[in-house]
């Protein structure tokens, strides 16, 4: 058997009902097999991951793979995911979320959870556009881009979101693209892996959306923008802030170390017992 | 016949009686956002939790602490949050979800006068048909209300054990009055059972985690414990996984509100007080119960035969006992700190057998003993 063949039969979900919910093409299901591939690499026990979304296209992906699988409320997995941590401190929980999903309606748990540092894995596929409701945009649309609700150009300025992380707190922060699928796979190992709260932002494309919209081309056409926009980090450090406008950093932009939540808290527990009743 | 010892009696306040009451029935985990007139049982719980190992967090939001509780409970700690009509409306989404997806958790809601931000330190009943109604789509709830220190500790177990037994969140809705009063209360003289969700006695391979079973609630399993099941807020086949098949729809949803229709009886829980002969009886909850209590009591005094029957069930409506009192009594008096939310319901259910009137009171004062007894000799 090979070793895609191994990793299917392992880790999808062969009584559920398939074909899966995405458009031939698109980048979520590049997502999937890295995601796969990353928690393999770990040795994780399938038991011991929890795996939570919430809503939208990314948000459909748990439900294929067999483990402790949440499909949450929109925009609220992250902090459905604190309770399952803090509760079972020994389960792996990753948080899957499309873009709208982590920093439209959910932004306010996305920041809270980087400040917390509770050990949670949080991969945010970024589209730039809300997929599954029709192509609406989201707080990553760029300037000036086409939506359905931007339908003339889109007038606001877009989130960077592994910036937002990193200055809200988070222990570690990485991007990659769904082109990028050898890195990604890498990164995706390395916040899995890494002690505290973890981000990692997948540059994806939506193609029969915001690509049809705006006159990209087909999810080919999409990737190869990916290809040819991303900027590796360290070939970055050596360009000028001008060269770098309308491209993006890949690789591991964070990594550092903060007590977690959970060892703090062990800390309040222990001077707690030493109280008696009041 | 021997007597019962007696133990200690200490002096306790409404929320500190449902803290009490939590910890006695297992909570390990609690998500708040603090708000008057329930920010005592956050901070109490902050104290104490972390003290038996339990979990203390005070989340960004109401929502947040809502979707923490619901994780918790998914990882198989007993779960709860506390908050005031703001925040308890923030919750709604995901109260629904619990409700969906079958998740032990209990939800506190200490009323203060609204809409909106209202008056803070006000009481009010004003969200008896906001526990019942606020989240959206057809569902069961179950809503408790307490109107003494003592059914503060009592009614917040049975929270936990109904939420445990029917796999459903249960909402304890207390007014300002009640959350705040003190009154003497002995925590070891009551002894009330402690149930525990049901886990799946078969094999993982042979788990079916939304299964129909005689009682209509599923075992659950936690996560991590080795039986691996999709959760989700879409509705499900037995399986867990999304369906919109009519076929598989129906049941599903129908077994959502057999698992509570067929318990109806032990859910209603109420009290009576002096109904037997009651020509005029007063039907009421929380802290307006405690007025009624009185105003009947001087009603006697003066040979008006007058009783009460105080809902400790809010939600499913107690109806069969709602219906006796309606049979029996000529009048009937329904007061309460709202325009009228659980007078419809008796209304609804009183077919002409009796004449309904009520009292509704909204400026953000208790309702009195004397305005009951008033309307008792004004209907009389
Ligand atoms: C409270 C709430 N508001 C709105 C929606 C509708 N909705 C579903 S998915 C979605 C946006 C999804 O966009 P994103 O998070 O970027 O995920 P994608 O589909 O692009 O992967 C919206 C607005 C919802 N499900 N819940
Ligand atoms: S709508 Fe866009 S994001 Fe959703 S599955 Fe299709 S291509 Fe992917
Ligand atoms: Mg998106």
């Amino acid at each position: 058997m090979g070793e895609v063949t191994k990793l299917i039969h392992k880790y999808l979900r062969h009584d559920k009902k398939f074909p899966h919910v995405w458009c031939p093409g698109c980048g979520i299901g590049i997502l999937l097999g890295s995601l796969i591939r990353a928690i393999d690499g770990c040795g994780f026990k399938k038991d011991e991951v929890v795996l939570v979304s919430g809503i939208g296209c990314t948000g459909r992906l748990p439900v294929y793979v067999d483990f402790n699988t949440l499909h949450t409320t929109h925009g609220r997995a992250l902090a459905f995911a604190t309770g399952i941590k803090l509760a079972k401190p020994q389960l792996k929980v990753i948080v899957v979320m499309g873009d709208g999903d982590a920093v439209a309606i959910g932004g306010n748990h996305f920041i809270h959870a980087a400040r917390r540092n509770v050990d949670l894995k949080a991969v945010v596929v970024n589209n730039s556009v809300y997929g599954m409701t029709g192509g609406q945009y989201s707080p990553t649309t760029p300037y000036g881009a086409k939506t359905s609700t931007s339908p003339y150009f889109h007038i606001e300025r877009p989130f960077k979101i592994s910036e937002l992380a990193i200055v809200s707190g988070a222990s570690f922060v990485a991007r990659s693209t769904v082109y990028h699928v050898k890195l990604l796979d890498e990164l995706l190992k390395r916040a899995f892996l890494k002690k505290g709260f973890s981000v990692v932002e997948v540059i994806s494309h939506c193609h029969t959306q915001y690509g049809k919209i705006n006159r990209i081309g087909s999810a080919v056409d999409m990737l190869i923008w990916q290809r040819e926009h991303a900027i590796p980090v360290d070939k970055a450090r050596e360009m000028k802030e001008e060269e770098l406008t309308d491209r993006f950093v890949i690789g591991v932009l964070q990594d550092r170390d903060f007590p977690t939540f959970e060892e703090e808290y062990e800390k309040v527990r222990k001077m707690a017992k030493k109280f008696t009743e009041i | 016949m021997r007597k019962k010892k007696k133990g200690k009696e200490v002096l306790l306040q409404g929320n500190e009686a449902i803290v009490e009451g939590a910890i006695r029935a297992g909570l390990k985990f609690f998500a708040g956002y603090p708000i008057t007139p329930a920010t005592e049982i956050a901070e109490l719980l902050a104290l104490k939790l972390p003290r038996i190992g339990g979990t203390f967090i005070q989340m960004e939001d109401e929502i947040a602490s809502i979707a923490a509780v619901i994780g918790a409970s998914l990882a198989g700690a007993k779960s709860m949050t506390a908050t005031s009509g703001p925040g308890f409306s923030l919750m709604q989404e995901n109260i629904g979800f619990a409700i969906m997806a079958e998740v032990p958790c209990v939800i506190v809601d200490c009323m203060r006068a609204g809409p909106s931000t209202g008056l803070p330190t006000s009481p009010s009943q004003g969200d008896v048909m906001q526990a019942r109604w606020g989240t959206h789509g057809d569902h069961p709830i179950i809503v408790l209300c307490p109107s003494t220190v003592k059914e503060c500790f009592s009614l917040t177990i049975l929270a936990f054990n109904f939420s445990e037994r029917f796999r459903i969140p249960v909402i304890l809705l207390v007014d300002e009055i009640v959350a705040h009063m003190r009154e003497n209360i002995c925590l070891e003289d009551e002894n009330i059972e402690i149930v525990n969700r049901v886990k799946p006695s078969v094999p993982p391979e042979w788990y079916i985690p939304y299964e129909d079973t005689p009682s209509g609630v599923p075992p659950m399993a936690n996560f991590g414990d080795g039986y691996r099941y999709h959760v989700t807020g879409l509705t499900h086949d037995v399986k867990g996984f999304p369906t919109s098949r009519p076929e598989e729809v129906d049941p599903f949803i129908r077994r959502l509100f057999r698992k509570i229709s067929q318990n109806f009886k032990e859910l209603q829980l109420g009290e009576s007080f002096e109904t037997e002969d009651a020509e005029i009886c007063i039907i009421a909850y929380g802290c307006v119960a405690r007025s009624a209590k009185r105003a009947c009591i001087e009603a006697r005094q003066r040979g008006i035969r007058a009783g009460l029957l105080k809902l400790k069930t809010l939600w499913p409506f107690m109806r069969t006992e709602v219906e006796k009192v309606l049979q029996r009594a000529r009048v009937v008096i329904v007061p309460e700190m709202n325009m009228g939310q659980i007078s419809r319901e008796v209304k609804r259910v009183n077919r002409g057998q009796s004449k309904v009137f009520t009292i509704n009171k909204v400026d953000g004062t208790p309702i009195t003993p004397e305005e009951i007894l008033l309307k008792i000799k004004e209907v009389y």
